[in-house]
């Protein structure tokens, strides 16, 4: 049960690596907001070359867990959609795969922001 | 008529203007830095029993002020004017202050240099006979700065190697006219130029404010004829650790080493060890140093003048966002010893 | 008072000069600095003293290019500065950094799959066991956020923390949670999309970008 866990540390570390890199090395203008926002988009867009789901069968939650997978996620969704639904299934296909996930972030979101304070 | 100024930009008061009393608040990581001891009050927490960072913001420059006043035994109504600005938004902290002071006010903004822009403001109404007694404050809070201008207080953001930490401090002054007790005085005012040398990198504001920081002392010297000899110790806001050098390099180039007697208060505010990066920043970073560090030395005698020069970065978290270079002041007093035996 | 021509005159000859403003000196960059100022001036006095509208547009293309004259000396000179300030900054400790984003990444990374193996474990198949997992990750991101405990660790982990979904759950509460006392609707309704709603937004169009060239390959 534990032996694919090296695999996800790897993996996972790695996808983290190299937006440490983008961090350290690109100018100031790049921040965090654009490094997510181009995790979820380059994540979709190597989905869709069909290059994302090997790393997924490799590494598990490892290419799942970072925001890559949330874009991964995103794409198949939107493809499978084209399968079921044609044009509909296009447009509506990658937000019903991820739904789950973007309403329990909200959920917990706001729940949290409700009972805590920040504590500075 | 024009004898009161000296060159283009220095200000030589008639009569030197006495700073009576002082006082400086600061928050817990301030309280724990190498300065600790010389504050007068160290909150216990940043919101210190308020619902908002920016009440506890506000109640720390009113409180600052009252124990200045307290000092010399002063009520409220024996100040003429309140002076006083912050870092917030339409500079809220000092106008609700002056609301609960109730006496006759004048809201500035220099963002970091405001307690200077006081001070030279404060000087030249005293020196004009319009006012006997004036106070003078600044303030800043890390939480309140922080989620204004940069990231929200919990987002797991890695601060970059330049960036500085913002202090939670106030720092209030009271300037009179001169009397026997009076120890001690401002004798000189610059008032900077804004200066904009195309840094756009918000946290990087050391290097962005360097270049009027070194703009104001090379005027300082060229204005009064005096040579860094002259002067004990030159002093700038919050510089921080790479304005610092840099500013010393440019006035250098300028022909002025001040390289032996040239110290900033966001540097000297924290412990390296604080894990601030690249030292303090904020309204409340000089004018709490001011009053817990340099004029308690002045007192003693171990300093006799010193050129204090505060910095600011005016920028806006619109001007970051829209790609604006970040353009810059810095304005400058000098502040004496009265020799009481000479 | 310089006249339109002798004007015109100053700033052609100046072209030349501003060419290699490396070789000028100190002295000599200042001069010219000068020498622009005046200039400047004389063309608001032409402007402010024409009498029609065509005359004030044809003094205003003056102004204009003495204004691209005084940028190019200053843009020089924000050059020369930046040289200095690249001397001295400090390096960003890039291998500490990676290497520490690397082990806190792979923490939470493994730790996920603990949980997805977890829920393989109890019946569920793949993809849902890879739901599920992360909605936990995304819980355990928002709870530490609350606590205070996530920033310490963007802190050290850097990416390492931000880029795993945790991270994104960390970007929706921490704003939430600071702009609470602005109220519900302005304050944690209004910010708890400062970031995720770029994420979101993007990734909302490019799904629809693939699903629609995938349904016109087909």
């Amino acid at each position: 049960m534990f032996d694919n866990l090296p695999m996800a540390f790897l993996i996972g570390g790695l996808i983290c690596v190299i937006g440490q890199l983008i961090m350290d090395l690109t100018p100031f203008v790049i921040t965090p907001a654009h490094v997510l926002v181009g995790y979820v988009t380059t994540g979709a867009f190597i989905s869709a070359l069909g290059l994302y789901e090997p790393l997924v069968k490799l590494a598990g939650a490892g290419a799942t867990i970072p925001l890559s997978g949330f874009g991964h996620a995103l794409a198949q969704g939107a493809i499978e959609g084209v399968k079921t639904k044609g044009l509909l299934g296009a447009i509506g296909g990658g937000l019903e795969a991820t739904s789950v996930g973007i309403v329990a972030a909200i959920m917990f979101g706001f729940a949290i922001s409700t009972i805590f304070n920040p504590k500075g | 008529m024009q004898t009161k100024r000296l060159g283009k930009q220095t200000l030589n008061f008639h009569i030197p203007v006495a700073i009576s009393s002082f006082a400086s608040i600061v928050g817990p990581m301030e309280g724990k830095g190498p300065l600790g001891k010389g504050f007068d009050y160290v909150l216990e927490n940043d919101l210190d029993g308020e619902k908002s960072w920016e009440k506890a913001e506000q109640k720390m420059m009113q409180h600052s002020l009252e124990i200045a006043l307290a000092k010399r035994n002063y009520h409220l109504e024996d100040l003429d004017f309140f002076l006083a600005g912050d870092l917030l938004n339409q500079i809220i902290c000092a106008n609700f202050t002056a609301r609960a002071l109730g006496i006759p006010f004048l809201g500035l903004y220099g963002a970091c240099s405001t307690l200077v822009e006081g001070l030279i403001i404060g000087s030249m109404i005293i020196d004009g006979g319009f006012a006997q007694r004036v106070g003078v404050a600044a303030s800043s809070h890390h939480e309140t700065a922080e989620r204004q201008l940069r990231y929200p207080t919990e987002q797991g953001i890695q601060r970059t190697m330049t960036a500085q930490w913002t202090v939670t401090g106030s720092g209030a002054f009271i300037l009179e006219e001169p009397s026997s007790f009076s120890e001690i005085v401002i004798t000189q005012g610059i008032v900077g130029r804004v200066i904009d040398m195309g840094v756009a990198n918000a946290m990087d504001m050391g290097s962005a404010m360097a270049p009027a920081a070194a703009d104001t002392i090379v005027r300082y010297f060229q204005d009064t004829g005096r040579k860094p000899e002259d002067i004990d110790l030159i002093v700038t806001g919050d510089l921080g650790n790479i304005g610092r050098i840099l500013c010393e390099e440019l006035v250098l180039q300028k022909g002025f080493d001040i390289s032996a007697k040239f110290t900033d208060c966001g540097v000297l505010i924290y412990d390296p060890s604080q894990d601030v990066h690249a030292g303090g920043s904020g309204c409340g970073c000089s004018a709490s140093v001011l009053a817990a560090y340099f004029l308690p030395q002045l007192l003693e005698g171990k300093l006799n003048n010193i050129l204090f020069v505060a910095t600011g970065a005016l920028l806006s978290p619109t001007s970051t966002q829209q790609g604006e270079t970040i353009p810059c002041i810095a304005h400058g007093v000098l502040i004496q010893r009265i020799n009481k035996e000479g | 008072m310089l006249t339109e021509q002798e004007l015109l005159m100053k700033i052609n000859s100046r072209e030349k000069m501003l060419v290699n403003l490396k070789d000028k000196s100190d002295t000599e960059i200042q001069g010219l600095t000068k020498e622009l100022q005046k200039d400047y001036q004389q063309a608001i006095f032409l402007e402010a003293k024409a009498e029609t509208h065509e005359e004030r547009r044809k003094y205003r293309q003056i102004r204009n290019r003495i204004i691209d004259q005084q940028n190019l000396i200053s843009k020089y000179q924000q050059l020369r500065y930046r040289s200095l300030i690249k001397r001295s900054a400090p390096k960003p400790p890039v291998l500490k950094n990676t290497i520490a984003a690397f082990l806190v990444g792979g923490t939470i990374t493994s730790l996920g799959q603990i949980l997805l193996n977890f829920y393989i474990w109890q019946g569920l198949t793949f993809k849902e066991a890879s739901t599920a997992t992360s909605i936990t990750v995304v819980f355990l991101g928002a709870l530490l956020t609350g606590l205070g405990v996530y920033d310490e660790i963007g802190k050290v982990g850097g990416a390492g923390s931000m880029v795993p979904i945790s991270g994104f759950a960390n970007s929706i509460v921490s704003p939430a949670l600071e702009f609470k006392r602005e109220g519900y609707v302005y304050g944690v309704g209004a910010k708890i999309f400062t970031i995720a709603g770029p994420v979101i937004l993007y990734g909302t169009l490019t799904s629809v970008i693939i699903g629609l060239i995938t349904y016109i390959t087909m």
